[in-house]
């Protein structure tokens, strides 16, 4: 009985507050889930209606007539696949240099780049405004998608994974007479796919919820991604669309991000438990 | 490694380190230029030495954000690990049906800031908000969460445990399964109680772990802004203005972009100290160790 508080079985106490804790945290969702089945014109000042019938997919049918969500849709797709695609390239390539060959300033540029991890965003956005500004990258996919790249963490993450793959598989391909260009593409990187799939993920989630940069870049509403446009959305539903509609564009918003988080929860998890043991 | 000095090496880290320089390191240094001089939005000002944190110093809307910023912080944090902390030990001890409650807790985790806060608009609201129709149905007077300046940074703190609640936990699931069986085995042998197990075991070994959960708890909330800006705008008249909300007006909304730079350094310095503090406290960084 000693050792129940971490091995061993919860006490049915233990039980209901973590189905309560489970309650609260769903409550909101569910609330939004039921929001967006309601026509418009019932919830004006009656939210409550919510919480019985009659329900409508309505306000889901208007979001496919609505052009302007599709197109943030669009948006968000293009910016968070090219973000992902370009951290990959970059990451697999720096990662193979700083791993495993010698260079002048080897050590040193890759300490700071990792002194970049302590940089927040907030500290450089506004030169990074002026620097985009000059280079006429404001509203376009390179303006949206150039910031998510130069994240150290992938950098780090993929050299430390390439540390621990055996030197020996280089010298091996190097005896049969390969280039260092060869060795990367044939022998490294196809070892490399978990690590790039646990990138993947954590850069797709991490672009397609990014508000802050696309905030400032992104001035014109055709080049909005999902999370800005619902942040417009939402700061002036009144005057236009409704409530129902709104929830429906929030819970449209989140459906591919729950289905990237359902088909990758064990990459996920697995990386978390790798972040904790460091 | 393998022995050659070549620069070839270079032309595999060379795309990276080109953008990271141009995108990353220039903005740092423009910014700290910034924040020297009177810029806005034409033409490159001039020199003002230290007069921007000079005026920063003395602006009480800087010094309110930055006082609004910590309080958050400070009702973040410490709920957040406890939270997540005992939601984790729980979850550990659940066995079936683990998998299935981990997934419900971590679910609001993989939103953006943007949907959390339009769930949270009308969770909040008291006239069309799911709490102010429960506070109805009891029988009592909708509370206005957002428009109270009392009220309003608990709700932005809410919202924001709420929001985060899935990393700590999956964090600290992690460390407790690093934790070796035997020795709980051998605490099972001494007769300790379980409180006396969770301090002397658990707690120890999770030591790392809990910092780790703090700091990054603790920058993260110290940069706190989509909560504010789309919830409140800041208000009701600045009680829930965050320091980042500060920036983002400063330059954003006024183009003052040496005094926007200013905060910013100042804001910088602050996370800068956190982050340096979790790598001494921890005897390493989360990401230096293999640096070498």
């Amino acid at each position: 009985m000693a050792a129940n508080l971490t091995r061993g079985r919860l006490t049915p106490l233990g039980w209901a507050a973590l189905i309560l804790g489970a309650l609260i945290m769903l409550a909101p969702l569910v609330w939004t889930v039921l929001l967006s089945l309601k026509a418009n014109a019932e919830l004006v000042g009656n939210s409550g209606a919510a919480l019985h019938g009659p329900y409508t997919t309505g306000n889901y049918a208007a979001i496919f007539g609505n052009s302007s969500t599709m197109r943030w849709l669009l948006n968000s797709a293009v910016v968070a696949l090219g973000t992902t695609a370009g951290v990959l390239v970059l990451a697999s390539l720096a990662g193979y240099g700083f791993s495993r060959l010698e260079f002048p300033f080897r050590r040193t540029l890759f300490v700071i780049v990792l002194l970049g991890l302590a940089v927040p965003s907030q500290a450089i956005i506004l030169p990074q405004h002026q620097l985009f500004a000059w280079l006429h990258l404001h509203n376009s996919y390179p303006g949206l998608i150039l910031p998510g790249l130069i994240g150290p963490f992938g950098v780090f993450f993929m050299t430390t994974y390439m540390r621990g793959i055996p030197l020996e598989l280089d010298e091996a391909a190097k005896l049969d007479g390969a280039s260092r260009w060869t060795i990367f593409w044939k022998v490294i990187l196809p070892l490399t796919i978990p690590a790039q799939s646990t990138l993947a993920v954590f850069t797709f989630l991490g672009s397609w919820n990014d508000y802050w940069w696309p905030l400032i870049s992104a001035t014109h509403s055709d080049m909005y991604t999902l999370t800005v446009g619902l942040a417009a959305a939402q700061m002036n539903y009144a005057q236009t669309s409704g409530l129902g509609f709104l929830m429906a564009q929030a819970v449209f918003a989140s459906i591919p991000i729950f289905i990237v988080y359902i088909v990758f929860q064990r990459q996920i998890v697995s990386a978390m438990a790798g972040t904790a043991v460091r | 490694m393998n022995g050659e000095r070549d620069w070839r090496g270079l032309l595999f880290v060379g795309p990276f380190l080109f953008l990271y320089s141009v995108i990353l390191v220039f903005p740092l240094f423009r910014g700290m230029w910034l924040s020297l001089h009177r810029v806005d939005l034409f033409g490159d000002g001039h020199f003002v030495g230290a007069g921007n944190y000079v005026r920063l110093a003395h602006d009480p809307i800087f010094s309110t954000s930055l006082m609004n910023t910590f309080k958050v912080t400070l009702m973040v944090v410490p709920v957040l690990t406890v939270l997540s902390l005992l939601l984790a030990l729980a979850l550990n001890n659940a066995g079936r049906g683990a998998a299935l409650i981990r997934g419900i807790f971590f679910s609001s985790a993989v939103l953006s800031v943007t949907i959390v806060t339009l769930i949270w608009r009308f969770v909040l609201a008291p006239d069309a908000g799911l709490l102010g129709e429960l506070w109805q149905a009891m029988g009592w007077e909708p509370l206005a969460f957002l428009s109270d300046p009392n009220l309003v940074l608990p709700s932005l703190a809410i919202t924001t445990i709420w929001w985060s609640l899935g990393l700590p936990m999956l964090l600290f699931l992690a460390g407790l399964q690093q934790i070796p069986g035997d020795m709980y085995e051998a605490a099972a042998l001494d007769n300790a109680s379980r409180w006396g197990t969770f301090w002397r075991i658990t707690v120890p070994a999770l030591r790392r772990t809990i910092v780790l959960v703090i700091m990054l708890q603790t920058a993260a909330q110290l940069q706190i802004f989509g909560q504010a800006q789309l919830l409140t705008g800041g208000g009701p008249s600045g009680a829930s203005r965050t320091a980042v909300l500060f920036l983002f007006e400063t330059a954003f909304g006024r183009w003052e972009l040496g005094y926007a730079s200013a905060a910013a350094e100042i804001l910088f310095l602050i996370i800068l100290a956190v982050t340096l503090a979790q790598y001494f406290s921890t005897g390493r960084a989360t990401g230096g160790q293999s640096g070498r």
